[in-house]
């Protein structure tokens, strides 16, 4: 089963998690983590509640990172999403009475096909890939996220975008009674964010629906949220209702809150400090308490790919 | 009401008071080793920096509260807490300085520097701990003799230190500046009750 290629197969197809995880382990102990390398590459993900879906029919990317991923645990517990709190620890906390089902998410502005459409309708028709993806967060902490997802562009063609879609806006979901952060005025709800439409239309860019080969945990942005490898994470808007093809920027959150210290763009830059901290290194969450910083990469190094769309522009400016 | 004789307050009260004081120390560094069950989940550099922050502002604010306490409930005794008190506050700001120089900056002294003169929020918490450090070095009786009437006026610096770790504490929010209004109207109330009670003195 080695000789298959990995991309076609899931490695939870050939081996159960816990017997693949073991194996690691003992190639490991045994000094053959070369060996171990042979076999499907494949997020180590730690212990995955059974409660959680698993996502069927999930194929491998090559734009894909090699780096290790977090721990699953990392990855839910570790989280802004303000909706719940602003406390890492709030989304994990306080998400249990979000109910991600059912779900649908309007399509509007200047597209051919506008609708409200069922998650099904939204995700059916496209193949789910594994996206391991490094996310840089503005507070100058990183990740490694093994998404599930499609992208986005694929997506945003079925609806015929018009000549004049410039942008595409997208919006969070307004529960107060599910989401506790919402009664609090701390950002103007619903969260908003917006991209570019050929940021939008990108190959890095998805719509992921799952994590660790499951159904997106609710603190990670249930069901369906956006993943922009290369810009701070508060761009990858969660809990998505709404995207909107629109002719001129649109209102997002945190930079028409603070535009001082928060840009449209929000592209990962070490070189554009934030005014109250250096955006030049990271700390690289669950290597422990004496690890090093690491240097943060321009585009979160994904600059060979996306660089292109920026070609003119004064990013010190338009930060 | 009644009052604790000294040697209770000597041999009682006070090991007592220092234990407390010392109680989220313990808690934190069980957590960072991960014993007792506790942890200080996927970021602890992150999580040490608050939580030590936290109890040293919430620290800082007790010895505030020691002097408007007697003056409130006229139990003498509670005076002999505010030294100590003082002093934990310096070691808190100290591990929340160490922490924030080697785990989190790795001794990188440039960057250091660097957040030191640009961020504000930085800088306003190096003034701070800076005037905790003459405050403890001057906080035995021998300084405090040898200073006479300069030692109370230098010692007024603490207040100086309050407004310091609040401002910084609010300029290190995000956006959600509730937490840190809670305590910059503590501050605000224990700093007032020291003008009313001047005024009361004078008038
Ligand atoms: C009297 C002295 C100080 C007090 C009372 C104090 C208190 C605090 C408090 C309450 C917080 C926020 C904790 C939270 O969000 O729960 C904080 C955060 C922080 N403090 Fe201090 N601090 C002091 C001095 C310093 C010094 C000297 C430095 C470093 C030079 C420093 C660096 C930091 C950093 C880096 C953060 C975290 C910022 C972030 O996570 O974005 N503080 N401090």
């Amino acid at each position: 089963m080695l000789i298959k290629k990995p991309r076609d197969i899931k490695s939870s197809d050939i081996t159960p998690e816990s017997v693949y995880l073991d194996r690691r382990k003992l190639l490991q102990a045994a000094g053959l983590s070369g060996t171990a390398m042979l076999l499907p590459q494949a997020a180590r993900p730690g212990d995955i509640p059974a409660r959680y879906k698993k996502l069927e029919g999930v194929i491998k990317s090559h734009y894909s990172t090699s780096r290790e991923p977090n721990s699953f645990e990392d990855v839910t517990t570790y989280n802004n999403f303000y909706e719940f709190g602003t406390k890492k620890s709030d989304p994990v906390d306080n998400s249990g009475n979000f109910k991600p089902q059912p779900w649908s998410v309007t399509i509007d502005g200047e597209a051919e096909v506008t609708g409200t459409f069922g998650l099904e309708d939204i995700v059916g028709p496209h193949t789910l890939e594994e996206r391991i993806y490094r996310l840089r967060c503005v507070e100058a902490w990183s990740m490694v996220v093994p998404w599930i997802g499609i992208p986005l562009g694929d997506l945003l063609k079925r609806f015929k975008p018009t000549s004049k879609a410039k942008y595409v806006a997208f919006e969070t979901i307004m529960r107060p009674g599910e989401m506790p952060g919402q009664r609090r005025s701390i950002l103007d709800w619903p969260y908003r964010e917006g991209l570019r439409i050929d940021e939008a239309m990108h190959p890095l860019t998805i719509l992921a629906t799952g994590l660790y080969g499951v159904a997106l945990p609710n603190q990670n942005g249930a069901p369906l949220r956006l993943v922009i490898p290369w810009k701070y994470g508060f761009k990858s808007i969660k809990s998505i209702v709404r995207i909107s093809f629109v002719e001129t920027m649109p209102y997002t959150s945190w930079s028409d809150t603070l535009p001082r210290e928060y840009g449209f763009y929000a592209n990962v830059n070490p070189e554009v400090d934030h005014p109250r901290w250096s955006q030049a290194r990271e700390r690289p969450i669950g290597a422990g308490f004496f690890a090093a910083k690491i240097p943060t990469l321009m585009l979160n190094g994904y600059a060979d790919q996306v660089a292109g769309l920026y070609t003119g522009m004064d990013l010190v400016k338009n930060f | 009401m009644s009052f604790p004789t000294t040697r209770q307050v000597r041999w009682l009260i006070k090991p007592a008071w220092f234990l407390a004081c010392l109680t989220p120390f313990t808690w934190l560094t069980l957590a960072v080793f991960e014993l007792a069950g506790l942890s200080l989940g996927a970021d602890p550099i992150e999580e040490t920096q608050h939580f030590i922050g936290i109890w040293a502002l919430r620290l800082l604010l007790i010895t505030l509260a020691l002097t408007p306490i007697r003056l409130l409930t006229a139990q003498a005794w509670v005076i002999q807490l505010r030294r100590m008190t003082g002093l934990f506050v310096l070691f808190y700001v100290s591990v929340h300085f160490l922490n924030y120089l080697v785990p989190d900056q790795g001794l990188d002294w440039g960057a250091i520097v660097e957040d030191i003169v640009e961020r504000p929020f930085i800088t306003l918490g190096t003034a701070a701990l800076t005037c905790l450090i003459m405050l403890g070095i001057t906080s035995t009786n021998g300084w405090r003799r040898r200073l006479g009437r300069r030692w109370q006026k230098l010692h007024r610096l603490v207040y100086v230190v309050g407004i310091l770790a609040c401002t910084h504490f609010w300029w290190q929010v995000k956006l959600d500046t509730l937490e840190p209004t809670v305590y910059a109207g503590i501050l605000a109330v224990l700093l007032g009750s020291r003008i009313v009670s001047y005024k009361r003195s004078k008038g």
